[in-house]
């Protein structure tokens, strides 16, 4: 195919993802290919293989694209095998790891890395907090990073004496290991980079340009531990609230440079602690839904299009959730009820989904083709869907079940 | 009951810890017997899955009332002597738990231990990544009424289908009824595991026992 027959594919498919976040009926519905591991079974490849080589990741995953043909791809590779071991990354197991197998997927352990007690150090100074306490805790490598001079702490001569501490040779070579580490990600960042340009230029919008957090999910992944900031709501209610209302200033700050970067302007917004029976509706609607939604609407008024993944069922969240600026966003349902959502929403935001992992993997094209049949005439309707795997294409998936979901937007109307 | 039972099992329910610490200290000091906490602790936790079952709670306030009867456990047993406490509890049923191999995720599955445990069976969770042979030896040794396996990941279909394949292929599989849980599971994975049932929650888990058991009392 020719540069200019790449550039008008590439816009059409473009117009259809826009158009259908815009709630327009579109010439047919799109399908996105989203997938952390699957393409490893096109040529054989174990995940463990995908973790530590790029270069086999991006050769497996354009197969997959040429194959599919989508409307839009994921750029999110997941090769991290040589960073995560060179950080010593401490609360992910991952294949090639030596701790789960080479076909298993890489795991996150849910634990506490900062104590209940520590949200004023967190509310007062976040950067220091990161530097000296949580990064140490978090990986190996950087326990370093605890060593920095605590700059704001100095001032004159103090400041610039402070520079001592880059003389001190345990810190230039906790550095040097850091520098590898570096080298190793940077050329996995530049080759994924390269990968997403180079499909965008094949005819391919990118699906994922940034990525943010919900506020309360990056405390209770990543810092308090699930169980901590379960309690948190009861027993540290006010820090906990303030404590999310600084980190989504940080968390938004990052997301508009990458889309530039990436040249796409999806946000992918995981979530993983707001789902219907983790949370009661109270506590939704005071801990997670205001700073999520706050989230939503500052990335929307950067011109960004968040597309939230609400993993679990959150039907019981529907009628809360609305309340977003019509047309200008994607939520992508895992196991909500979608002819549900389609009702509540239709009016005012793109519906993505949901065809079960539990087809992909153990049904056949047949039943996958009946599933998507039914979500793209019924929640397809009018337009303002995209059909996709409830997580994305789970890596179990049989290869016949994926092809009968990606030709099953060009055999029915919506 | 005394005021202070009652108060006791109002403070754990409204998840009030400080006040439920605070209150056994005093009750200890005075000389209440330890055994008598403990039950008045039980009592408290069967309202906090009552209130679960019916949706007044949720999973907060299952890990926060966890978490107050851990800081009273800690007050109450170094006292506990062996001759006090009376007849423990009759137990339903046995259930044998833990999330299948290759999948380390345990809090789904630690729900459903803390509301099989609440809810008067004798559960045995042999925790996470479990190979199937240690399924197999475990219900050999431990005879459970139900074994519930626990995944999260999709790796779990075909963990969990092997663990009941190597049940039937020892000869267990008559013994026991065989649940499944986690937030991939559905009708499609119960028939593809040949499992008994799946659940979608805690309080499914609870049904689906009770109704296996025979227990008629919630």
């Amino acid at each position: 195919m020719t540069d200019t027959n790449n550039k008008a594919a590439y816009d059409e498919r473009l117009k259809r993802l826009e158009d259908n976040v815009a709630l327009k009926e579109t010439d047919r519905v799109p399908f996105i290919y989203f997938s952390t591991f699957w393409a490893a079974r096109l040529q054989g490849l174990t995940f463990a293989q995908m973790m530590y080589d790029v270069d086999k990741y991006i050769g497996v995953s354009k197969q997959a694209i040429a194959m599919l043909q989508p409307d839009a791809f994921s750029s999110l590779l997941f090769a991290f095998g040589p960073t995560l071991g060179g950080l010593n990354y401490r609360p992910m197991k991952w294949p090639g790891g030596g701790e789960v197998g080479d076909m298993a997927t890489f795991q996150y352990l849910d634990q506490e890395f900062m104590t209940a007690d520590e949200y004023d150090d967190y509310i007062f100074d976040p950067t220091g907090f990161y530097l000296h306490k949580y990064l140490p805790r978090l990986a190996g490598a950087y326990e370093t990073l605890g060593q920095l001079p605590d700059f704001a702490a100095f001032a004159e001569w103090d400041l610039i004496a402070s520079a001592a501490g880059f003389g001190n040779p345990a810190f230039q070579a906790g550095m040097k290991r850091l520098f590898e580490v570096g080298d190793k990600t940077a050329y996995t960042m530049g080759q994924i980079l390269n990968y997403g340009n180079e499909m965008m230029a094949a005819g391919y919008p990118m699906i994922v340009g940034g990525f943010c957090k919900a506020p309360y999910d990056l405390f209770s992944d990543f810092l308090r531990g699930s169980k901590g900031a379960m309690m948190d709501m009861f027993r540290n209610k006010g820090r906990l609230i303030e404590a999310m209302a600084k980190a989504r200033v940080l968390l938004m700050r990052h997301v508009k440079p990458t889309t530039e970067l990436l040249n796409s302007k999806f946000v992918f917004i995981p979530l993983h602690w707001g789902l219907d029976g983790f949370m009661s509706p109270a506590q939704f609607k005071t801990f997670y839904w205001p700073e999520l939604r706050k989230v939503i609407i500052g990335l929307i008024d950067m011109g960004l299009t968040p597309c939230v993944l609400w993993e679990g069922n959150c039907t019981s969240r529907l009628e809360t959730i609305v309340d977003v600026p019509a047309g200008k966003c994607v939520y992508w349902f895992e196991s909500t009820d979608m002819f549900k959502a389609k009702e509540v929403l239709g009016g005012t935001v793109c519906i993505r989904g949901n065809v079960p992992t539990s087809i992909l993997i153990t049904g056949t094209p047949d039943d996958t083709d009946a599933y998507c049949k039914k979500l793209i005439q019924v929640v397809g309707k009018g337009g303002g869907f995209m059909l996709d795997g409830s997580i994305g294409i789970p890596d179990e998936a049989k290869v016949e079940n994926v092809m009968a979901m990606a030709q099953s937007v060009r055999k029915y109307a919506n | 009951m005394s005021d202070k039972g009652q108060e006791l099992i109002d403070l754990i329910v409204a998840m009030d810890t400080p006040g439920a610490v605070d209150l056994v200290t005093r009750m200890l000091d005075e000389g209440t017997d330890p055994f008598k906490i403990l039950a008045l602790c039980r009592s408290a936790m069967d309202i906090v899955g009552q209130k679960f079952e019916e949706g007044e709670f949720f999973v907060p306030e299952l890990i926060l009332s966890g978490d107050t009867l851990e800081q009273i456990s800690a007050l109450v047993k170094p006292l506990l002597t062996d001759t006090g406490g009376g007849p423990a509890r009759a137990k339903h049923g046995k259930v044998l738990i833990g999330t299948v191999s290759g999948d380390l995720h345990d809090i789904g599955k630690n729900i459903v231990t803390f509301m099989m445990d609440v809810n008067g069976f004798e559960v045995k969770d042999l925790g996470v990544d479990v190979p199937q042979s240690k399924f197999v030896e475990t219900i050999r040794e431990f005879k459970p009424d139900v074994v519930g396996l626990s995944g999260f990941l999709t790796l779990a279909y075909d963990s969990m289908k092997s663990t009941i394949d190597a049940i039937s292929d020892a000869g267990l599989r008559d013994q026991v009824k065989v649940m499944i849980g986690g937030g991939q599971v559905d009708d499609t994975i119960l028939k593809f595991t040949r499992a008994d049932a799946f659940g979608l929650n805690a309080m499914e888990a609870v049904r689906l026992c009770r109704d296996w058991m025979g227990v008629t009392e919630a």
